[in-house]
């Protein structure tokens, strides 16, 4: 097939497996051994590879960031914005994606097979905190040759990572984009979180998770918690915008229970959909993952748990109809990052598409994207990548 | 494929943010508050290479910032200021600002919190122009850069060089340099600026007790 002209293209995946002999040690106390991660890799490290950054992705995303795999039609998640002079521009830097722990697209999860029973793990997987995705990126990071990334950048739960190395690793990066994103999850987040993970178990076949060898999955569970996320990426304003109070079929209402408003059938076929490319089980650990995210919680203040990333170089975005993260929790970030005197860009855009907005203000995002990784080049005097003329 | 740039630098600054520019000592910390495009902060970071920062209220304004390469980060001035510890900065500047700031008073004790230096410039209502135009006409004057609507228009608040050095002197507010100017030049007599400068421009300090 033909690629659009500023597409990466054909894209590879790989896998990277680690702690086969050594366990990896979680939060938790548990261990995993071995620990698998899916990547892909877009542009080129350039000789003192320096030019790397990592794209972190949200609760249902994947290593496949930009480009195409063979046989598909769509693009990676974040297409609009990596690749030939897109936000992050390939032609620049080394861009690294992976999928994170616990989730589903290739790398380790509930629905890994467990070397020593030879089976799914299912719930025997061990729950991972946002810091375990990051250790484990961090041996990725290491493996492919790199002491230190120019940036981290993905917002939503990838947000969260980018604030977890800033605070954690801080001597592992030079920079930080988190994008609509917080670094305490809140009640109400939890809340949402909780809705959706119970209407997973209310599902009889969902078997406390062990479901791998059956022919029915929870399905009907996994949609309704996808419908209940789907409902909270976006705003009333952007609802009014794109369902109103449209009929999808019918001229007038049926008085019955078929689904028959237009946001109805678009919450059902998202939530039929996101059962065919993602695990039930995967849901639970990776919304379980940020329920346990609040950097504060250790230090006691968000000032403090940033003590040590005072001299790494921040870009913050907020959006203005996002009620799921809401600006004030990124004003509270950089009002944290001020007081270590940090440096940083932050944005509020205006924009009625609600927590999806970090995905769909494209043309914002890349100007100010583009502008901040500019600078950080100059700044960083980061060399281009030679590009082979072959 | 993008060229590696220094800040876009408007060579030529306006006259009053120019008198600004000449305050600041080369490589030292600066804060700009309501910095707007980023048009002073981009030249004090080429020409002074300082280490500079922003403070702006409008997307537009932040974008614009963001895109000459400076780091801006957006919100009001009262917001902007009460993160920043004791000290930050060298400089803390606010242009043509505090007429329209609620407590303004306020702000200028926080910015010599956080700075060693305040840098204010606001429009004198006390040149003679203006004056004599409320006494002949009996309407208000109309100020370069001011809303010209009065029913319409962000509220704003009028003083003189004399109301804002007797606020100096009752706030123990030290005045380090002044530089007046008539239009776009600098005011030539060293007396009555009260009366002929129409933009004042004040360094100031937290006053030490000796």
């Amino acid at each position: 097939m033909a690629f659009p002209a500023n597409s990466i293209g054909l894209v590879q995946p790989q896998q990277f497996t680690f702690a086969q002999e050594e366990p990896f040690r979680l939060e938790s106390g548990a261990t995993l051994s071995p620990v698998t991660l899916a990547y892909e890799t877009y542009g080129k490290l350039n000789a003192d590879r320096s030019n790397a950054i990592l794209i972190v992705h949200a609760l249902s995303g994947s290593g496949h960031a930009a480009g195409y795999h063979a046989g598909d039609d769509k693009p990676g998640w974040w297409d609009d914005c990596i690749g030939p002079g897109k936000a992050f521009d390939s032609n620049r830097f080394f861009i690294i994606c992976s999928n994170v722990l616990g989730s589903c697209y290739g790398s380790s999860g509930p629905a890994t097979v467990d070397p020593d029973s030879s089976e799914p793990y299912g719930l025997r997987f061990p729950v991972v905190t946002i810091g375990d995705m990051v250790r484990a990126q961090a041996q990725l990071v290491a493996h492919l040759g790199i002491e230190q990334l120019l940036c981290v950048a993905g917002g939503s739960m990838g947000g969260m990572q980018v604030l977890e190395w800033a605070a954690h690793h801080p001597t592992k990066l030079k920079a930080a984009i988190p994008l609509a994103t917080t670094a305490r999850h809140s009640p109400m987040l939890i809340a949402l979180s909780e809705v959706g993970r119970q209407a997973i178990y209310a599902d009889p076949n969902w078997n406390n998770g062990a479901y791998y060898t059956a022919t029915q999955k929870p399905d009907a569970g996994l949609a309704v918690a996808r419908m209940v996320g789907h409902i909270t990426y976006l705003s009333e304003e952007s609802m009014h915008q794109k369902f109103g109070r449209r009929l999808q079929t019918r001229e007038r209402y049926g008085f019955d229970f078929q689904s028959e408003f237009a946001v109805e059938s678009y919450l059902k076929y998202n939530g039929n959909n996101f059962t065919r490319r993602f695990d039930a089980n995967s849901y639970l650990y990776v919304t379980k993952a940020m329920d346990y995210f609040d950097l504060s919680e250790e230090t006691g203040s968000l000032a403090a748990a940033f003590a040590h990333s005072g001299h790494l170089k921040f870009l913050v975005v907020s959006f203005t109809s996002d009620w799921l993260y809401p600006s004030y929790h990124s004003k509270e970030l950089v009002g944290a990052l001020t007081a270590v005197n940090a440096d940083i860009s932050y944005l509020d855009i205006q924009s009625s598409w609600g927590h999806d907005a970090f995905l769909l203000e494209v043309d914002t995002m890349t100007k100010l994207i583009a502008s901040f990784l500019e600078r950080l080049a100059r700044e960083e005097e980061v060399a281009l990548p030679v590009i082979s003329n072959q | 494929m993008t060229n590696l740039q220094s800040p876009i630098s408007n060579p030529t600054l306006r006259p009053d943010l120019q008198a600004v520019a000449d305050l600041i000592l080369p490589k030292s910390r600066v804060l700009d508050l309501g910095c707007g495009d980023g048009a002073l902060l981009a030249h004090l970071v080429r020409h002074k290479r300082v280490l500079g920062r922003g403070v702006e209220l409008s997307e537009a304004g932040v974008l614009a910032c963001v895109r000459r390469g400076l780091s801006v980060r957006q919100g009001n001035l009262q917001e902007g200021l009460a993160d920043y510890p004791d000290g930050s900065f060298d400089f803390v500047i606010l242009s043509q600002t505090i007429p329209f700031l609620n407590e303004p008073g306020t702000i200028i004790q926080e910015m010599l919190r956080v700075g060693k230096q305040a840098i204010v410039t606001f429009p004198n209502w006390g040149y003679w122009r203006y004056r004599l135009h409320l006494l002949v006409n009996g309407r208000f004057p109309q100020a370069t850069d001011y809303p010209p609507h009065w029913q319409s228009d962000r509220r704003w608040q009028a003083f003189t060089i004399t109301d804002f050095t007797e606020f100096c002197q009752t706030f123990k507010i030290a005045v380090r340099q002044r530089v007046y100017l008539v239009g776009e030049r600098p005011l030539k007599q060293s007396w009555g600026e009260n009366w002929w400068a129409q933009t004042a421009v004040f360094a100031l300090e937290k006053q030490t007790n000796k």
